[in-house]
């Protein structure tokens, strides 16, 4: 089935829940429709359930932030091994107090992609079960992947930078008392020679 | 120590600490494990030990210059991270991509689809005690490696493709090598079986272990031949064609339950046998069908690439069909790039199937998964 057709679909039963479809075109390759954040859970059922949509597979959930309009934006796959079509929902959240409900009642698979996409961009998944950092240790400080993100100088004393070597070879120059200065030459031995 | 014992005296759970650094691990992975006697209770993997933040690179460099990171994603298998992420950026851009270069990329796929099963095969029966069929897929990985090195320089992490093409055209001597590797090779499959696939132990030991039926494989979001392996006729390059796989014929094979249930660990073994069979078959073809295309016309190097949208693209690893999702924002840097990789949803299905097993099974049940440590925490 086209895009369109679902959305269409979802528009008989869910029309207060979506809004915005962007069909695919120019730089839009796969056509999406917005979801509201409070109805995900119950658009996602009907998808998975509804005998013309079965989208059985949750490709992947990804989360975007746009520090500039202040929002999160949770975004999800989905294909259908039995019909073979796809289809991308978009959640926005305000970045303020991101809380997206969780839909791994639905697809087992959510569960670490919910993970993850906490754990780099920061948003809530409610009703998660296990909603833990994956990639990083637990007690790191802020999500890597936000736009505004500044890693802090040391990780329990670790350092979180590292020296250029070329500043390493300037100093080096500098103080080296047999240098005088110049940079250390190779000098190269001709084994024939001796 | 003393109260682990008594713990394990009276009959209560035991937690042991597994890896991070275990041989059998396939990277650096680490379960906690709590068993009772030799009955697993739980394992819950913690992964994140080789998080190189690859996402947030792409996001700091030019859509060029980050081909030589996906290669990183997966480097047992990095030929086809290249691939999804130049088709990615291709799709975003609205390029196209030269016929010889789509002949280059599949058969270079193909070749690195062999070697990386030759890894995942010979270690998990290494990994289950048979040492013996470990060299023998190495030594035919090693031909491969030689091959590939000799088309791009690099014998484990290529970056061979470009945005728009690949790296480097190959010779016609190039062709006969990879000919004459491919004599070579498909009689040895037929000795490989005979060394291991057939063997009643090694059946014995796999048959009816962590069986996965095509309901939870499709739940848990298995994708390549894991989800093969139960039952679901699925193949990236047959149902959702990318390049030149609509022009070649090959089989799918799909997990049977000779042995035992469909889905169980046997059957992810037999299915990656024979994908070398079919991998086989496509560069048989492909090295055959490139001889039709222009030489010389392999990369169409963009102008100017400053994309601006979003798109997804999705291509057939060694590891299943790998995901990568990318949003341009009109400048040479990707807004974001997201890569979905087999290995990632393979391992959180283990906590759910560990539960009642032996403590021994759980290295057979990675094994068999074929889970690459770099392709999950990237």
């Amino acid at each position: 089935m086209e895009a369109a057709d679902i959305y269409s679909l979802l528009q008989g039963g869910y029309e207060d829940a979506v809004y915005e479809f962007t069909p695919a075109a120019d730089g839009i390759k796969d056509a999406f429709c917005k979801v509201k954040a409070d109805r995900l859970v119950d658009v996602c059922k009907f998808l998975k359930i509804d005998t013309r949509c079965r989208f059985d597979f949750l490709q992947c959930v990804t989360a975007l932030d746009y520090p500039r309009e202040e929002i999160l934006v949770s975004v999800y796959h989905l294909y259908s091994y039995k019909h073979r079509h796809s289809f991308v929902l978009k959640v926005e959240v305000p970045r303020e107090n991101p809380m997206v409900p969780s839909v791994t009642s639905l697809w087992n698979t959510a569960n670490w992609n919910e993970r993850e996409q906490y754990d780099l961009v920061g948003i809530q998944y409610t009703g998660h079960p296990d909603l833990r950092r994956l990639l990083m240790p637990d007690d790191w400080v802020g999500h890597p992947m936000r736009k505004d993100y500044e890693e802090a100088d040391d990780y329990r004393g670790m350092a979180t930078t590292r020296y250029s070597v070329l500043e390493l070879l300037a100093a080096y120059d500098k103080e080296h008392p047999q240098t005088e200065g110049e940079r250390p030459r190779i000098v190269e031995v001709d084994p024939d020679k001796e | 120590m003393s109260d682990l014992i008594l713990q394990y005296e009276s009959g209560d759970e035991m937690t042991v600490n597994m890896g991070p650094q275990h041989p059998s691990t396939h990277g650096v992975i680490r379960f906690i494990v709590k068993t009772d006697g030799e009955i697993m209770m739980d394992a819950d993997p913690d992964v994140g030990y080789l998080h190189r933040s690859i996402e947030n690179i792409a996001e700091k460099c030019t859509y060029e210059g980050f081909m030589p990171y996906t290669d990183r994603v997966d480097y047992v298998c990095a030929m086809t991270a290249n691939h999804v992420w130049a088709a990615a950026v291709e799709k975003l851009a609205d390029l196209e991509v030269p016929e010889r270069a789509e002949y280059l990329r599949v058969i270079s796929d193909e070749l690195n689809r062999i070697s990386s099963h030759c890894i995942a095969l010979g270690a998990m029966a290494m990994d289950i005690g048979a040492i013996t069929p470990f060299p023998y897929a190495l030594r035919e990985r090693e031909y491969i490696n030689d091959l590939l090195e000799e088309l791009c320089g690099a014998r484990l992490t290529y970056n061979y493709h470009r945005i728009g093409g690949v790296g480097w055209d190959m010779t016609d001597a190039w062709r006969d090598k990879a000919l004459r590797f491919l004599d070579r090779f498909e009689p040895i499959i037929d000795e490989f079986n005979r060394l291991i696939t057939g063997n009643p132990i090694f059946i014995k030991r796999l048959a009816d272990m962590a069986p996965f039926t095509g309901e939870e494989a499709i739940d848990w979001g298995f994708v390549g031949p894991n989800l093969r392996a139960s039952g679901v006729d699925f193949d990236c390059r047959r149902d959702e064609p990318y390049s030149v796989y609509p022009k070649l014929e090959f089989g799918v094979p799909i997990g049977k339950g000779e042995h035992g249930t469909t889905g169980d660990s046997w059957d992810r073994f037999w299915c990656r046998v024979e994908e070398w069979r079919e991998s086989s078959k496509i560069l048989r073809q492909a090295l055959d069908q490139i001889q039709g295309t222009t030489k010389g016309e392999f990369w169409n190097k963009p102008k100017k690439l400053k994309p601006k949208g979003e798109a997804h693209a999705r291509v057939e690893a060694a590891r299943g069909d790998m995901l990568c999702y990318v949003v341009g924002d009109g400048t040479a840097n990707a807004y974001r790039a997201r890569f979905r990789t087999g290995s990632f949803n393979a391992m959180q299905a283990i906590r759910e199937k560990s539960k009642g097993l032996m403590i021994a099974d759980l290295v057979a049940l990675i094994a068999s998964l074929d889970v690459v440590a770099p392709e999950i925490d990237r």
